[in-house]
């Protein structure tokens, strides 16, 4: 269904480039962004020339609000409500992976964690209050000086390593972790595919990969683009380009391709009653995957 | 007590039990190890704890310590009112239960669940002493020129008490009864009106044991009798305030005359016993479906003899905080809501408050999450407020309906009674609804 709707562009073909406009009606970036481009190609071998994954114009969207980052009722509201379903299914997966006790409160005590696109940490302090060693990482300055200010207001999060750097650099660097966790990052990189490769090096054999995304569907533009940044205002406009969204096939895909055998999936679906989000088996807007490095 | 059942909640489950609590108590009773003697009479100040509550607390193990002291199981019920136009008579075996309640004395409540603490490895500290003060920071980001602030503290709230002692919490929960200093402390609004009644509480003693809940409707207010194991029975007594000091004022015996004139002959006549035979044919459709209560006549409460306590008198308020959760405060039991005692659910609600909020905590350090974060607390707010407010909302009705005397209104008040004692779905759904078994009152 998602090549019905590329199918009205003329400029699809089958080498490769597919430019989607998507004027803003109302932009929080101060300079306009009328074109966007990204590369999508059936064979996944890359075509960009620059190794890395970050795209300058999403950098700068994050970069503009960065402050808001701690503000529940702010621009991150939806990440916030969403966080708790988040860790739930990290919680789960991880432990039953690591073989750790679930009913301990400390259940990552000892594994080593990386946040890739922490943000301002909101992730990455529950997982330090579970007692992992994390690392959070963020190509946006804004976001790593806040959220190292944040992780200071208490002794368990006080202990987070931020840096401003990006996964390849880290890659680079030859570190490694027991868990590398990208949640709602890999939509806003210009080469998904590259990106995954860097997150699977950052990865120890056996380790565990949580991607989480949006998917590419009919139903996730409906709500995450349109009733989301127009009608609810809930995020700012232009927050998602639909283009960028993966379908779960194509995430298995390119993690496959990068040595990650995706072993779970699940869905986060929104109940606009209790305002509450919950794990189901419904992939068709919010997804997240968990995946493991495979032993070589 | 409803304190006490949070801090034993949270020792009883894995994910919460590491934590630090501070309770901050001036009662004398969690100082030293106070003994109940079985000598004693029993103490005015009791609480009628529901079946759902009587489980949660053996869930928590705190229920084997209540057992070793005074309590009385009642599992019949009857209220009628002065019309002596109907009555109605609730037995635990319409719902195939064995008891409808238990009624326990607050110091035993609370000795039974500080005794529950003590055995668990819980880390507590007892502080006897008083709240001064409590600062909450408000602000969720220090600005970036305050760089230099990496004290632990700067976001914590910070109690000072009465002692000197100054301390630092994650959560602060307020538990302090209707007064409650924490609430006025941390800002929030309530709504709620004075009801012009006090209540007059004392203990008297029958010939025989009394295994019954008695509650009869006056022109002025509900009294209600209730077992306290042995021959005791507490007394509540709800009257208008001149009335009530009259009644603290007046010398033991004209009391124990007054007493049983409002509980037995005085005001009006008996309800007549209608077993369903003589009862006309209208009701003959729900002979299939009967209670064992249904057939059960009219019983007059057994006769007061004495009286063995002093009596208190308090006065009566309707009161509901508007929000019971901001930012590193929440508010459980009184504290949060008041309501009338006609039917014996105050600290009920207070107990579910306590044990929901501590369900909320766990669910919360599964995920990581800060216990301070509003998000969290407003979850138990959510869930908490929907069912005080409608248990608020059905007492307050119940409490306006039989305050006044008048014709038309009396004899729809006789039709209630003549409903609930007949008709065997409602009087299940009462008697679960009260029991804290069933969330909703009519619809299940």
């Amino acid at each position: 269904m998602a090549s019905k709707l590329l199918n009205r562009f003329p400029t699809l073909n089958n080498t490769a480039y597919h430019i989607l406009s998507l004027p803003f009606l109302r932009s929080t970036v101060a300079s306009p962004f009328l074109v966007h481009t990204r590369l999508y190609s059936e064979d996944v071998s890359s075509r960009v020339s620059n190794r890395s994954s970050l795209n300058q114009v999403e950098l700068a969207k994050f970069s503009s609000i960065a402050d808001t980052w701690w503000d529940a009722e702010g621009p991150f509201k939806p990440l916030h409500v969403m966080n708790p379903t988040r860790l739930a299914f990290i919680r789960s997966t991880l432990c039953r992976h690591f073989q750790k006790d679930p009913y301990c409160a400390r259940p990552f005590e000892g594994l080593k964690i990386v946040d890739v696109g922490c943000g301002g940490g909101i992730l990455s302090e529950p997982l330090a209050r579970m007692g992992a060693t994390v690392t959070g990482v963020d190509a946006v300055e804004k976001n790593i000086k806040i959220a190292r200010l944040h992780s200071e207001s208490g002794p368990e999060t006080a202990n987070i390593e931020y840096c401003c750097t990006t996964a390849e650099k880290l890659v680079e660097e030859q570190r490694e972790f027991d868990a590398v966790i990208s949640l709602e990052v890999i939509e806003h990189v210009a080469d998904p595919a590259e990106f995954c490769k860097s997150l699977a090096a950052l990865t120890v054999s056996n380790g565990a990969t949580v991607v989480s995304t949006i998917n590419r569907s009919m139903r996730s533009y409906a709500t995450a683009i349109i009733a989301a940044e127009y009608i609810l205002h809930w995020l700012p406009k232009g927050t998602h380009q639909w283009s960028n969204f993966l379908t779960p096939q194509e995430l298995v895909l390119i993690l496959q391709r990068a040595s990650i055998t995706v072993q779970e999936m699940a869905g986060f679906v929104y109940n606009p009653l209790t305002g509450q989000w919950t794990l189901s088996d419904d992939i068709s807007v919010n997804f997240i995957a968990f995946g493991t490095k495979n032993s070589q | 007590m409803v304190g006490m059942a949070l801090a034993c909640s949270l020792a009883s489950m894995p994910l919460t039990k590491q934590l630090n609590v501070a309770i901050i108590d001036s009662n004398p009773a969690l100082e030293g190890k106070t003994c109940i003697k079985k000598e004693d009479p029993p103490d005015p100040r009791v609480s009628t704890v529901t079946p759902a509550t009587i489980s949660l607390f053996k869930d928590v193990g705190a229920w084997q310590y209540v057992q070793q002291h005074r309590h009385a199981y009642f599992d019949k019920m009857q209220v009628w009112d002065y019309t002596g136009l109907g009555y109605t008579r609730y037995n635990a075996r319409d719902v195939d239960k064995e008891v409808l309640g238990c009624v326990v004395e607050n110091k035993v409540l609370h000795s039974s669940l500080l005794s529950c603490i003590q055995n668990t490895d819980l880390k507590k500290r007892i502080y006897p002493s008083r709240l001064n003060s409590m600062t909450l920071h408000q602000n969720h980001l220090p600005t970036m020129m305050d760089s230099t602030s990496s004290s632990f503290h700067a976001s914590l709230a910070k109690l000072e008490l009465s002692d000197g002692n100054s301390l630092y919490a994650k959560l602060v929960v307020g538990a302090d009864g209707a007064k409650s200093h924490v609430r006025e402390l941390a800002g929030f609004k309530t709504t709620g009106w004075n009801y012009s009644q006090n209540a007059v509480i004392c203990t008297v003693e029958h010939k025989t044991e009394n295994q019954c809940a008695w509650q009869r409707f006056l022109p002025s207010g509900p009294i209600a009798l209730l077992p306290v194991g042995d021959k005791f029975s507490n007394i509540v007594w709800t009257m208008n305030p001149k009335e009530s000091s009259a009644c603290r004022e007046m010398n033991e015996n004209d009391f124990v005359k007054a007493l049983n004139h409002a509980l037995n002959y005085g005001y009006g006549p008996h309800p007549q016993s209608n077993l369903l035979g003589n009862n006309g044919d209208i009701f003959s459709w729900f002979r299939r479906d009967l209670t064992v209560s249904a057939n059960e006549c009219f019983e007059v409460p057994p006769d007061v003899v004495k009286l063995v306590s002093g009596r208190m008198v308090f006065p009566l308020s309707l009161r509901h905080a508007n929000n019971y959760a901001s930012k590193r405060v929440v508010l459980i039991g009184d504290a949060a809501h008041t309501v009338h005692p006609l039917a014996g659910q105050g600290v009920n609600l207070g107990f579910g408050d306590a044990f929901a909020l501590s369900r909320i905590i766990s669910e919360g350090i599964a995920v990581g999450t800060d216990i301070g974060e509003v998000h969290l607390l407003k979850k138990f707010e959510v869930e908490r407020k929907r069912e005080n407010i409608m248990m608020m909302a059905i007492l307050d009705g119940f409490q306006k309906a039989y305050s006044v005397d008048f014709g038309p209104l009396n004899v729809l008040r006789a039709a209630a009674f003549h409903g609930a004692q007949y008709i065997s779905p409602l009087k299940r759904s009462i008697i679960s609804y009260a029991s804290g078994e069933q969330r909703l009152p009519l619809f299940s």
